[in-house]
């Protein structure tokens, strides 16, 4: 086996393949679409070359940089709806009864499809038959919320949703490395007295430091990238009062057909991305791993 | 017990996803599949054909027999006789649903590579393929075949520089459906004037009925309110003036009909929440006979006419009127916001452009000797009231269609893309009361002058 592998001809034969597939499939658009975005461009026609005027024209656009906000808060609720994930697993992850049956009851919302859970909240936020307007109303409050057509709240109904989706994943995450904590530290621990909140604190976080670093990264990047159930449940609207950078980027090309524009946009996401997750990871670094044992 | 109940439910769970996620998608290769079956079933036929010249027609349309079925087999009955009638002829189809159809034309488009024969939205959405020389002036056919056939200017929507570009297959207009059960209840009559129609609605809204069903997350459906009050105060051609340039949208008729939407919502006159809501979402709630009144497109007719899975009772409780008349208003009751459907187009650099045109003026007129009776889709050819046998509830439309003085495109439809959008934005801050009139007004000059450049 090992002989095999120190072929180099055999090596390049196993690693090739994939990487052709990831070049075409995925830093070859990636190029093409700042190419793109230097042009003027209905999808259609012919394009023709404008330099870097869809850039400054998105540097003043306001319906993008409120758009952008939009993408933001929803970083932010994400990440600090990590927090509670965190007490979830750590809960789970204790030995009590029946952890087992909740960990896989929050991950459900996982395994259905974006569409199917905007469906599922379209009719729990329906202003007149929903659930949840029939709960607010029994208890006697006359005027229910349209959660989906008023402006000042739609973008925080539709976080509710966006976060029990991805729930049941950071759970997961946060419960699988805590399982990772070697049980012996924690029974030591717990023989010198320690109470299960100064051993989470002082042994299972620090021990989980790296996983929850990466989590904060999947977290940002995923909301500034989101896109589907919004799509799904308000189309960005009203007057794009839930609109968010990836589905402004979609109605500039799919609606409006500017593809150039619409290019740039996606450009300038991927930058943005790019630097969040530099700054997180900058923010975040620690001299050496903590390790006890 | 308990572990093996849940792996149980789990598995539930997961296929119920799988369905749900393949759904969409499963019923268009099946659609592809008897495209495939009738095209080569033709193929077989051709080969007993004379010695003329073998032609293949290729030709896309977005009626999957699946969702569509009706359209889909008039279409195959049509390519049937149009075949058995010419032998030497084959068309092969390709079918796809409405968002994939948009989506592969601008794909092929790109490479050049249209089907001889497909449909095309008429005015914003074809013009960049105007633009871009990819379809073939129809003026010939206009000028021959199909002459007088068409119900007047409704070929105009597919008229790019003197030349048409498309021949409509469908036809709409906009009436207000009504509830009479409802109506009857609270002792109401179909309003002949605005003031009258406003009295239904405070009527209605005070004995806790919503007045009117509206799902504007789809906004084009509150652009029908508005479209209807700028034709009424400042008649027809106020709009399209202010939407070609040659007018203003800051003129004083534009401006009132902004202001009158917002009294509408002020009086409660539209469903709880219509802002969040999506067309059809908000049809349930006429449909459930919760809303009393609903304007949309003639497309509705058959839920109120011949339908099975509506209620029969429901059906006969639906009548139609016309948008009341304003006072001191331009516009007057005879005067129409619809337009085109699709229209069919022959591409520019197609191999067969004779045959295809050919088939093209064949398909039209038989069209429209199919499709009204068959599938209650009203064609843009005249009809002939007398000689099809319809629910009344048609020929009453169509009547009125024959002495329409005027036919106004829907909004969104006559402008470009971005200012569309606009538009439609701007409709829903309007209707949500985001907005001023005077604001309104203002972001659709903005708009408008921008794209205009």
């Amino acid at each position: 086996m090992n002989k095999v592998m120190s072929n180099k001809s055999v090596i390049a034969l196993y690693v090739i393949p994939s990487l052709l597939l990831i070049l075409a499939l995925i830093y070859m658009p990636i190029l093409l679409t700042g190419y793109y975005g230097l042009m003027k461009w209905d999808g259609v026609g012919k394009m023709s070359f404008i330099g870097l005027h869809n850039y400054t024209e998105l540097i003043r656009d306001e319906l993008f940089w409120n758009s952008a906000k939009h993408s933001f808060l929803l970083a932010i609720f994400s990440t600090l709806s990590l927090v509670v994930y965190l007490i979830v697993a750590l809960v789970l992850s204790a030995q009590i009864r029946g952890a087992n049956t909740f960990r896989k009851i929050y991950l459900i919302p996982m395994l259905l499809s974006s569409v199917a859970i905007a469906q599922l909240w379209l009719k729990i936020f329906h202003p007149t038959n929903g659930v949840l307007n029939h709960i607010l109303a029994s208890l006697g409050i006359e005027h229910t919320p349209e959660w989906l057509s008023n402006p000042s709240i739609v973008l925080y109904a539709i976080f509710i949703p966006i976060l029990w989706q991805y729930a049941g994943f950071y759970i997961l995450i946060y419960y699988a490395a805590l399982k990772n904590v070697p049980s012996s530290l924690i029974e030591s621990a717990r023989i010198d007295g320690a109470s299960p909140w100064r051993i989470a604190l002082s042994i299972r976080i620090p021990l989980i430091a790296e996983v929850m670093k990466v989590t904060v990264v999947l977290a940002v990047v995923g909301s500034l990238k989101y896109f589907d159930l919004i799509y799904v449940m308000t189309g960005g609207g009203p007057n794009g009062s839930s609109e968010v950078m990836a589905s402004y980027m979609y109605r500039k090309a799919f609606k409006e057909y500017d593809f150039g524009y619409a290019s740039a946009i996606g450009f300038f996401l991927l930058l943005i991305c790019l630097v969040m997750t530099w700054l997180i990871r900058r923010a975040t670094v620690t001299k050496d791993s903590i390790q006890y044992s | 017990m308990v572990r093996k109940t849940l792996t149980m439910s789990m598995a539930a769970v997961v296929s119920l996803g799988m369905v749900l996620t393949g759904c969409s998608t499963g019923s268009q290769p099946a659609a592809q599949d008897t495209a495939k079956a009738t095209a080569s079933g033709n193929a077989t036929t051709t080969s007993s054909a004379q010695p003329a010249k073998k032609v293949n027609i290729k030709m896309m349309h977005l009626w999957p027999a699946g969702s569509s079925a009706t359209q889909n087999k008039i279409v195959n009955d049509i390519i049937k006789e149009y075949t058995t009638a010419n032998p030497n002829v084959t068309i092969e189809q390709e079918v796809l649903e409405n968002e994939q159809y948009k989506n592969k034309m601008k794909v092929l488009s790109t490479s050049n590579e249209l089907p001889d024969v497909g449909f095309t939205w008429a005015a914003g959405y074809m013009d960049p393929y105007v633009k871009g020389d990819m379809f073939a002036p129809l003026d010939d056919l206009l000028q021959g075949d199909l002459k007088d056939k068409f119900v007047n200017g409704t070929t105009n929507a597919y008229a790019f520089g003197g030349k048409t570009y498309g021949l409509p297959v469908e036809l709409n207009i906009v009436p207000v459906y009504y509830n009479k059960a409802i109506f009857a209840k609270y002792n109401l009559q179909p309003p002949k004037t605005y003031d009258e129609f406003k009295n239904i609605v405070k009527t209605l809204s005070s004995n806790g009925v919503a007045p009117i069903a509206l799902g504007n997350k789809d906004r084009w459906t509150g652009s029908l309110w508005y479209m209807y009050l700028a034709d009424r105060i400042g008649g027809p051609e106020t709009l399209k003036k202010a939407i070609d340039r040659t007018g203003t949208f800051n003129d004083p008729s534009l401006v009132r009909a902004a202001s009158e939407i917002t009294q509408l919502v002020d009086m409660n006159g539209f469903n709880k929440g219509f802002n969040g809501l999506s067309n059809d979402e908000g049809k349930a709630e006429f449909m459930n006979s919760k809303a009393a009144m609903y304007m949309m497109g003639t497309w509705e007719l058959p839920n109120y006419t011949t339908n099975k899975d509506v209620p029969q009772t429901f059906k006969d409780q639906i009548g139609f009127f016309k948008f009341p008349t304003v006072d001191g208003g331009k516009g007057n009751l005879d005067s129409w916001v619809g337009g085109p459907g699709v229209g069919l187009f022959v591409a520019n650099n197609s191999k067969v452009k004779d045959e295809a045109k050919k088939f093209v003026s064949f398909f039209v007129q038989k069209w429209g000797e199919h499709a009204i009776s068959e599938a209650g889709v009203i064609p843009a050819t005249k009809v002939d009231t007398s000689k099809v046998k319809l629910p009344q509830m048609y020929i009453d439309l169509l009547n009125e269609l024959n002495k329409a003085s005027n036919i106004t495109l829907f909004a969104d439809v006559q402008m470009k893309p971005a200012s569309a959008e606009v538009h439609l934005n701007m409709i829903q801050a309007l209707f949500g009361k985001a907005v001023s009139p005077e604001e309104f007004a203002k972001k659709h000059e903005e708009a408008l002058a921008k794209e205009s450049k």
